[in-house]
């Protein structure tokens, strides 16, 4: 015989936070960890870790990417991998005061959108050394690469490219 | 590109007041008031819907999948055919032009589409990273995750490409938050000037806070019919005249330097040195603009458009937006603000509800909110549903509205037009 008409839940301390009793409105967790692949794009993120910035071009038309794409979009042709330039000059940028939460504790940040030589399209990154009022829309840049990699695009970032 | 397919009328529409947190009411019972009043002012009942489209952006707002059929559910339309349709900001008017296929193909006589957004389910700086999340995120959401960067790195650009001013971003956020001091339904009624918005906290150089939308709560309900049970339901039914869509690439990063798609009122001369779109110009704007104009018989817009609503999540894609749309010539639309082109008593009243910066931006809801407000405008009942007549755009025979996704990934355009 297993019916037990007096089985109980065990009881804890842990509660719920409550913000409001009218309409009853209370805190809701929820989190999660992603098994993420790079897949195509991963030697993009290895190369960041022996200081080079890859692009892609493609074998067929020739266009160049600042950015990885292993195929093309005006032909859809196989793009080969294609190392940039470590010099740019800025296409545009702007400083941020606020942003999602993951990185409201790094404002103020720049963005700047990085164009190439030779290159077709832009590259879009963070710039550091320098202020909203230093900064200008062909301000030369050069890349920079962290030490230790966090194995994500923020491997890479720019600084102003001026004599020191 | 031709499509033939039956005429579709739009028969009647509500939306609920647009506010920063309303959780009183859940996503569900807010469709459903927006849905009544729809239905209550066509005098139609549940019975006469045939199927749905449900708007929605984002499941991380939500926290619950599936959020479409429990508004289908609670509306008492199951077991009719529905279907959730998502793409970004761009959400509410994809979905009302997914309602629209559902008549044109004569799948559907009645279709109701319903549009709704919960944003208050965290605080802004969350909301900014889900939004966030809409951008590419191996290679630009970790630099940034902020879409006002984004918008405000593609501004800094048209400042620099055509000499658009801070001054003249301004001028639109004093524009649509003055409209709105006489819609009710909107969130962020003020009167402002050019020292106010430029005086408010810069978020993301040059836009400040009086130049981006905010989070929202709200719904938004259109009821779509075919021509024989539109004039059935109404003898006010307002024709939807054309649709069109454009796409363009996630990464802004890889929008390319080619040129401009020319609209009939335009020709290549107008465009000998500009890379288009770069990262200035909304390219999926243009082709959004292309086919529902092309569609719909225009070949000036300016002349042939009586009134607009459009995307406006930031003071400088309204600007953007104009040139697009072909309302001025790319670079001419800092200018086209300043000259009060677009206010209420211009050539084109733009957002005379107050737009998104205004009105509000419950994302999946947004789209609809502008067709409810369109169509009001072309059946000349703002006074009947906004208790004042402000707003109502005297000759308002054919209006055009703008749903706008990313960087300019997904953009719809649909005309809509007045039969009488």
């Amino acid at each position: 015989m297993t019916l037990n008409p007096d089985a109980k839940l065990p009881e804890d301390e842990k509660g719920t936070v409550v913000f409001n009793t009218d309409p009853l409105i209370i805190k809701s967790h929820y989190e999660i960890d992603y098994i993420h692949s790079y897949a195509e794009d991963s030697e993009f993120f290895r190369s960041l870790g022996k200081k080079k910035l890859m692009g892609s071009k493609c074998k067929k038309c020739g266009y160049v990417y600042a950015t990885p794409r292993s195929h093309c979009m005006f032909c859809g042709s196989e793009t080969e991998w294609f190392e940039l330039p470590k010099k740019g000059k800025v296409h545009t940028f702007t400083t941020c005061y606020f942003s999602g939460e993951e990185f409201l504790n790094e404002t103020p940040f720049n963005l700047v959108m990085v164009e190439f030589e030779g290159v077709n399209s832009l590259f879009m990154s963070r710039l550091i050394g320098a202020e909203t009022s230093d900064i200008y829309i062909g301000m030369p840049v050069k890349a920079k690469f962290r030490r230790n990699q966090k194995m994500s695009v923020t491997d890479v970032y720019f600084v102003p490219d001026v004599e020191k | 590109m031709k499509y033939k397919g039956r005429n579709v009328y739009m028969v009647s529409g509500g939306v609920t007041k647009f506010t920063k947190s309303a959780p009183d009411m859940d996503f569900r019972l807010r469709v459903k008031k927006a849905f009544d009043y729809a239905l209550n002012d066509a005098g139609m009942e549940i019975k006469d819907i045939d199927g749905s489209v449900a708007s929605y952006f984002s499941d991380h707002f939500q926290r619950q999948l599936m959020a479409g059929i429990m508004v289908q559910d609670y509306l008492g339309l199951v077991p009719k055919p529905s279907k959730r349709i998502e793409g970004g900001g761009a959400t509410g008017g994809l979905a009302f032009q997914a309602g629209y296929e559902e008549i044109a193909s004569g799948r559907m006589d009645t279709c109701a589409v319903y549009g709704f957004e919960t944003m208050s389910h965290v605080n802004t700086w969350k909301g900014n990273e889900f939004i966030a999340l809409a951008s590419d995120t191996n290679f630009d959401y970790p630099i940034g995750g902020f879409y006002t960067g984004y918008y405000a790195m593609m501004a800094v650009r048209h400042m620099h490409e055509f000499g658009t001013t801070v001054e003249q971003l301004a001028k639109v956020s004093i524009k649509n938050h003055g409209n709105a001091l006489h819609n009710p339904y909107a969130q962020s009624p003020m009167k402002l000037t050019v020292d106010d918005v430029r005086n408010s906290p810069m978020v993301s150089y040059p836009l400040t806070r009086l130049d981006v939308c905010t989070m929202s709560d709200g719904a938004a309900v259109s009821i779509l019919a075919s021509e024989e049970k539109a004039f059935e339901i109404t003898d006010h039914p307002v024709l939807v005249k054309a649709i069109g869509t454009g796409t363009d690439t996630m990464r802004l990063s890889d929008r390319p330097f080619g040129e401009v798609p020319l609209l009939p009122n335009e020709s290549r001369e107008d465009y000998r040195n500009l890379k288009y779109p770069g990262v200035h110009s909304f390219r999926a704007g243009r082709m959004a603009a292309k086919e529902a104009y092309e569609a719909a018989g225009i070949t000036d817009p300016l002349n042939e458009l009586d009134l607009i609503e459009l995307h406006d999540a930031y003071t400088s894609s309204e600007v953007q937006t104009y040139e697009d749309l072909g309302l001025c010539r790319y670079g001419e639309g800092g200018k086209f603000i300043e000259e009060g082109k677009s206010g209420l008593k211009g050539k084109v009243p733009v957002n005379p509800s107050g737009g998104l910066l205004a009105a509000g931006h419950p994302v999946g809801a947004t789209g609809i909110m502008q067709s409810v407000f369109m169509f009001w405008q072309l059946q000349h009942t703002v006074k009947k549903h906004f208790h004042d007549d402000y707003l109502q755009i005297p000759n308002a025979k054919r209006g055009l509205i703008h749903s706008h996704a990313g960087t300019g990934t997904y953009v719809t355009a649909t005309v809509m037009e007045a039969v009488k």
